[in-house]
């Protein structure tokens, strides 16, 4: 009755999985995706930054990270932080607030929601009377101050929000004293900006939008100053000793004026329009930051010449006659100073300029002549071309981990030496147990080395492959390199360059042998590259050959794209990795898999139409196998990305279609009803999902032949030293797995060292294996006579690895999307399998080997497969035996490039991309977790502080 | 007993001097017998008239095999499909012991020269509402041809009658193998694929389901149509109709599970060509002593399905003393009969 006992019911192993296996996202990596919203904390020295999905990052120090998520999912409009407290405020799109606190909890802090609050009219009063502009944290750090459309100007009592009405500044008690004339001309309109005096908490300067500004004396509940604007308000900003102020305004002006007792309503000082005589666009943020040196720095969003320049996005910092508006490639999204906070300190002196773009920070250092940019140890633009491949690569030796940092400390000359600026809290997560790498490769032809073994996923080096070939588009950076009167000085700042000169650069697969440090790198239109990391800038021919793919196949015409041209002669390679061997596959479709060999110095590479094998140090191509099944045409004729950019320009245009409704939305024209848009969307949303339930979706059932498209495209390849032929004698291999479950393995003869410049790699094909289901092969493995995989390429040589057990019987585990099935070899029989697909409905999308350590015991530690299944599961299957041992929902089965993109590491970690910008790590190991861990204490309570609390205690007796 | 002998292919004459002639080699000539041969898929097809035997000695290639089995002892059941390369499971028989050995096969006619495409199975352990079709897709040409679409149906459950997501068949292509059995149907509904529920399944998984199990499909539907179901005359009157799916009973889907998943083996051969030669079925490795304290599941079937093969009643007169591997070979190296099956991609 034993074959009646179902498996997976033994204790013991039962409780060794618990100490092995565990799933954790732990950290979200690169840049936020639609960034909607900025907050800086000067006293705690961290940042925030908001989303349009209701997300909440706070950053500061190197690993320092923080990240909150509000329930509603809705946009975050604004961030503040509650001044000298470890708390902020957030408002959502939905005109709701929410309180978060930092709190410490078992030795490290965390951010969590404390409460939250909708302001609430009187019964029958409009939406917009109580729609929230402007938020104004008092430095009592008691109340806030609530700028509404409506024009008046709510207090709330934190924390719990308690609305004190008493308190509420009415758009008729400020209109009382305003001159007749003036009144008339204008109403309040909504509240525009609320500023506290910087020396005095007892007056808050409020700036309605039709242009009218007023001081308000919060004692006695009355105006002191009226300064009667011209032009709609955009924003304000006081001056460091409350002797004057700015403002900033729709035409593209800015205007200063002076407060004192003797003038209750002043003329303004000065009123500028930066970039005219012509029309320009609004100022619509600015900052006022006084030196030692008596220039002032002002610093300002926009205001660019309408029809010139009006398509810009740009800051523009002014400092005597210095002045550069930095042009960022993306929408400014919000920006901030970091200047002295010190109460005592005397001017502001500006260290640092923040800005948030839609597709990246940016930081300037304002203190080094020149202005240059700070490089971020985080939040890096993952995307800046945008993320065609990635490969990750573990336990990286010190001599490349070292001589990649300095490759990559070369590029990064003309960045700035200051350190980073923004340094609150403490990172208390331990060292990062081993350096990882991962390595991404972009549409434009570069790889970019990231340090992924901590939190910070840090840019470390920049590899581009584009020097190789000859293009259109030439490195010609004429276009932003600026004559001396050019005007306005714009300098282009930032790396995000979603523009890719030509598609056919884009790197579709890398393979990095960490012993060796060569590099294979493999494109969209056909060309291999192996390179070789040189740590001084060279200038040498690359080797060129090319592999005909289809061999004798005749009448076939491929109408894809062309082969890149190369470029003629010696080319300059700077310090890093530098290519020596270029090989391009003929018809030059995109390579589908790529394998180096870094001790046979062998490369082998797949496309959909068959797979070659190149010997680089010979510069020799040993043979070219084609796979092509006659009757599959449309491999044959045109890249393959032709089904996948339909699907990709429906995805955007839908991405176009919200955006726009999000931003019509956002729009809080004059007059415009809030609710009313948001109904309509509403209705929108519905019709939209209606229409999708009445399409008929069906599915065709149909057995798979080999008359399907793309039976050929090559899926996977693999070097094993394996028993091929017979089981005395093992030998080099390599295996190639095709879209119509054939596995093809050829025998290599590769001369010993002494010789092996002198006798040719020799290559046989020793066996092709037809899966009956033919499914795609996705994964080729051996196992040696231990039931291990076979190591890495120098591994052993390295003694990084038990050298594999050549006395028993090896075994092939082929992967397909829908089985596992082990073969014994050299005779290949079938030993075991497991059918996932007929079983479970789901297909394998990635697999690798991972090896798992135990948290309990550390000389235990074992081999599994870990596997991503098409639905977003993750599955751990045992080795050798097929056995499934967990399973973890981890990415939505609807996010397909999330599921595409996603890498595992040896080591039971992995990465998975949750929009284009950001990474998602995930853990499955109980052992190697890469997490935040850090804590913010606050910090000593200055002098003037108590003054603070003493007044907000004073306003709390009077109210009594 | 083993005999090897030539014919003149294109003269082989009428039936009755053939079966003198096998009467005459093994020399029993009193004795009545049952002729077949094995056919290019591997199937025991019998001979029993002139046109078999002419369509049997055309399919030479070049040998026939022939298996001559004494006609008392017959098993008749040995015919048909996948005949050759089945393994009988002794889960089945374990479970089903009426199915061998106490039902004496009632024979209707002798099949002729053709081969099942489709059967209603496990009537006798489903409800009669429910309908559970296998396809064969293997060993013939047409396409399975059917589709299938998300919907609703109403259960009876707990809380009372309640709508809930199914999976639906949703059209039939003309001339496919679904439409040519007649026992599935635009709007039937599909519960089970190879003995896995698809409740809670998406429909992408389902199709995924059917394509991996195509070559041998069995699908559990509820008909749109109740009027053609079986009835069987025990327990009708207290149990039938919409009543009896509710109260399926929970056992029956794991039992049945392990049944098809064993059955399904059998057609499930990989192909491997050894150094560019000729290409083979690649045989089940025989268990090794080691491995068998932790085999899988699965793989205790393979075992099952092997032990379940020895003790087969056939007469094989072709002996081949324990071997399992039921591999046939390819003696003809053109490989001609290979390709049209679509099995090797040739280039």
């Amino acid at each position: 009755m034993r074959r009646f006992l179902r498996p997976g019911h033994d204790p013991v192993r039962e409780r060794l999985k618990r100490d092995l296996f565990q799933f954790n996202k732990t950290v979200e990596h690169g840049f936020p995706h639609q960034p909607s919203a900025l907050g800086y904390s000067p006293f705690l020295r961290l940042m925030a930054i908001g989303t349009r999905s209701g997300a909440i990052k706070l950053y500061g120090a190197p690993g320092v990270e923080f990240m909150g998520l509000h329930e509603e999912n809705n946009t975050v409009m604004q961030i503040h932080f509650i001044p000298d407290q470890c708390q902020l405020v957030t408002l959502l799109d939905d005109n709701s607030l929410h309180l978060w606190s930092l709190k410490q909890h078992s030795g490290a802090s965390e951010l969590r929601e404390e409460h939250r609050f909708t302001l609430k009219g009187p019964p029958g009063s409009p939406p917009s009377a109580t729609q929230i502009t402007a938020v104004l944290p008092h430095s009592s750090r008691e109340v806030l101050y609530l700028g509404t459309e409506s024009g008046n100007i709510f207090v709330v009592e934190l924390p719990l929000f308690r609305v004190l009405e008493d308190r509420t500044i009415t758009s008729e008690a400020v209109l009382q004293r305003v001159p007749e004339d003036y009144c008339n001309r204008r109403s309040c309109e909504l509240v525009e900006a609320l500023r506290e005096h910087p020396k005095n908490p007892d007056q808050i300067l409020i700036g309605y939008s039709r242009g009218l500004i007023v001081l308000w004396d919060l004692q006695n509940n009355r105006v002191t100053h009226h300064f009667l604007g011209s032009q709609q308000l955009e924003n304000l900003y006081w001056q460091r000793d409350g002797s004057k102020f700015i403002s900033c305004h729709y035409d593209g002006s800015y205007t200063q004026w002076p407060v004192s007792s003797d003038n209750r309503q002043p003329e303004p000082l000065e009123n500028l329009v930066p970039y005219g005589p012509f029309p320009c666009k609004a100022i619509s943020k600015i900052y006022w930051q006084t030196t030692r040196n008596g220039l002032p720095y002002i610093i300002f969003q926009g205001g660019m010449p309408r029809a010139s320049y009006g398509d810009r996005h740009s800051i523009s910092v002014v400092h005597g006659s210095q002045q550069t508006a930095f042009d960022f490639t993306s929408r400014v999204i919000d920006f901030f100073i970091i200047f002295s906070s010190e109460p005592t300190a005397e001017f502001d002196d500006p260290s640092a300029m923040v800005v948030l773009a839609e597709e990246e920070l940016v930081v300037i250092d304002l203190k080094t002549a020149g202005w240059p940019a700070v490089h971020p140890p985080y939040l890096a633009s993952l995307h800046c071309s945008a993320i065609t491949c990635s490969h990750h690569v573990s336990n990286i030796p010190l001599k490349l981990w070292e001589r990649i940092i300095s490759a990559g400390s070369k590029q990064n000359i003309h960045y700035s030496n200051m350190p980073w600026p923004i340094d609150g809290g403490t990172n208390i997560a331990p060292d990062p147990p081993q350096r990882d790498l991962l390595l991404t490769g972009h549409e434009d032809g570069t790889v970019r080395f990231w340090d992924a073994s901590g939190v910070c996923l840090h840019l470390l080096y920049k590899l581009s492959t584009v020097r190789v070939f000859l293009t259109d588009a030439d490195p010609n950076d004429n276009m932003n390199t600026l004559g001396e009167d050019e005007w306005p000085p714009l300098r282009k700042v930032g790396t995000f360059d979603p523009y890719s000169d030509d598609p056919r650069l884009g790197i579709q697969k890398i393979y990095l042998c960490k012993y060796s440090g060569y590099l294979a790198v493999a494109g969209t239109a056909g060309q291999v590259l192996v390179m070789e990391l040189n740590d001084e800038d060279a200038e040498h021919v690359v080797d060129h050959a090319e592999a005909d793919l289809l061999q004798d196949q005749e009448g076939y015409r491929w109408k894809g794209h062309e082969k890149l041209k190369t470029r003629d002669g010696p080319v300059r390679f700077e310090a890093g990795f530098q290519p020596f061997v270029l090989v391009q596959c003929q018809p030059p479709a995109v390579v589908t898999s790529l394998a180096l060999h870094s001790e046979w110095k062998l490369v082998a590479f797949g496309t959909s139409h068959g797979f070659g094998l190149f010997d680089h140090q010979q510069k020799r191509l040993v043979f070219v196998k084609c796979t092509l099944h006659p009757s599959d045409q449309l491999a044959l004729e045109g890249p393959l990305s032709r089904v996948k950019s339909l699907k990709k320009s429906l995805r955007q245009s839908f991405r176009r279609i919200r955006r726009s409704r999000v931003s019509s939305r956002k729009r809080r024209g004059a007059g415009g009803n809030a609710s009313e848009v948001q109904e309509a969307n509403a209705k929108f949303d519905q019709d939209a999902l209606q229409e999708m339930e009445l399409a008929p979706v069906q599915r065709k059932i149909e057995a798979r032949s080999a008359e399907d498209s793309f039976t050929g495209f090559v899926r996977t390849l693999y070097f094993a030293d394996t028993f091929l032929r017979d089981s005395s004698r093992h030998c080099p291999s390599l295996w190639a797995g095709t879209n119509g479950g054939t596995v093809y393995a050829f025998c290599l003869r590769v001369p010993p060292a002494e010789r092996r410049m002198d006798e040719p790699v020799r290559a046989e094909q020793a066996k092709e294996i037809q899966l009956m289901h033919r499914a795609p092969v996705v994964g080729i493995l051996v196992l040696d006579g231990r039931s291990t995989p076979l190591p890495e390429p120098l591994e052993v040589a390295h003694d990084l690895s038990k050298s594999p057990d050549m006395q028993g019987s090896h075994q092939l585990l082929v992967v397909s999307e829908e089985q596992f099935k082990v073969f014994t070899l050299p005779k290949v029989s079938s030993k075991l399998k497991l059918k996932l697909t007929a079983l479970e409905g789901c297909r394998v999308r990635k697999v690798m080997v991972a090896n798992f350590g135990s948290c309990k015991t550390d000389d235990y530690s074992e081999n599994d497969l870990a596997v991503l299944t098409n639905l977003g599961d993750i599955q751990i299957i045992s080795l050798p035996f097929l056995k499934l041992q967990i399973r973890y929902p981890c990415i939505r089965k609807e996010d397909v490039s999330g599921i595409a993109s996603c890498v595992f590491t040896k080591y039971g970690q992995g990465f998975y991309l949750i929009s284009p910008s950001e990474f998602e790590r995930f853990s499955l190991s109980t052992k190697w977790l890469v997490e935040p861990r850090c804590i913010v204490d606050m910090p000593e309570i200055t002098s003037n502080n108590h003054v603070h609390k003493k007044s907000g205690m004073e306003n709390a007796a009077r109210k009594s | 007993e083993f005999r090897r002998f030539s014919l003149e292919r294109s003269k082989p004459g009428k039936f009755e001097e053939f079966y003198g002639l096998l009467q005459h080699v093994h020399k029993i000539p009193n004795v009545d017998v049952l002729v077949g041969y094995t056919d290019v898929h591997g199937d025991l097809l019998p001979i029993n008239n002139d046109d078999n035997y002419h369509k049997a000695v055309s399919t030479a290639n070049p040998l026939l095999r022939i298996f001559i089995q004494r006609k008392e002892d017959a098993d008749y059941s040995a015919f048909g499909t996948d005949t050759m390369t089945r393994k009988k499971n002794v889960l089945s028989n374990v479970l089903r012991p009426d199915n061998h050995k106490k039902k004496p096969h009632i024979v209707i006619s002798m099949p002729q020269d053709f081969r099942p495409v489709s059967s209603i199975i496990d009537v006798d352990i489903l409800p009669e509402t429910h309908r559970r079709v296998r396809l064969y897709k293997y060993g013939t040409d047409k396409p399975l041809g059917f589709y299938i679409r998300d919907g609703s149906s109403v259960r009876v459950t707990p809380h009372g009658l309640e709508k809930v997501p199914g999976i639906f068949i949703s059209r039939l292509v003309p001339g496919g193998l679904a439409q040519s059995t007649g026992l599935l149907a635009v709007n039937d509904e599909v519960l089970e694929v190879n003995g896995i529920e698809v409740s809670g399944k998406s429909l992408d998984q389902v199709t995924d389901m059917m394509i991996a199990n195509s070559r041998n499909l069995i699908i559990t539907v509820r008909p749109a149509n109740q009027r053609n179901n079986v009835v069987r005359n025990s327990r009708t009157s207290g149990s039938s109709g919409q009543s009896t799916e509710s109260s399926l009973p929970s056992s029956t889907p794991n039992i049945s599970a392990n049944i098809l998943q064993g059955e399904e083996e059998s057609d499930e051969e990989d192909i491997i060509i050894e150094d560019s030669g000729e290409p083979q079925q690649i045989p089940k490795a025989a268990p090794t002593s080691e491995s068998l304290e932790s085999l899988t599941q699965i793989e205790l079937l393979h075992e099952s399905t092997q032990n379940g093969f020895l003790p087969s009643s056939e007469v094989n007169l072709n002996h081949s003393a324990g071997s399992i591997s039921m591999e046939y070979e390819v003696q003809d190296p053109d490989l001609k009969s290979l390709e049209e099956d679509g099995t090797i991609i040739t280039l």
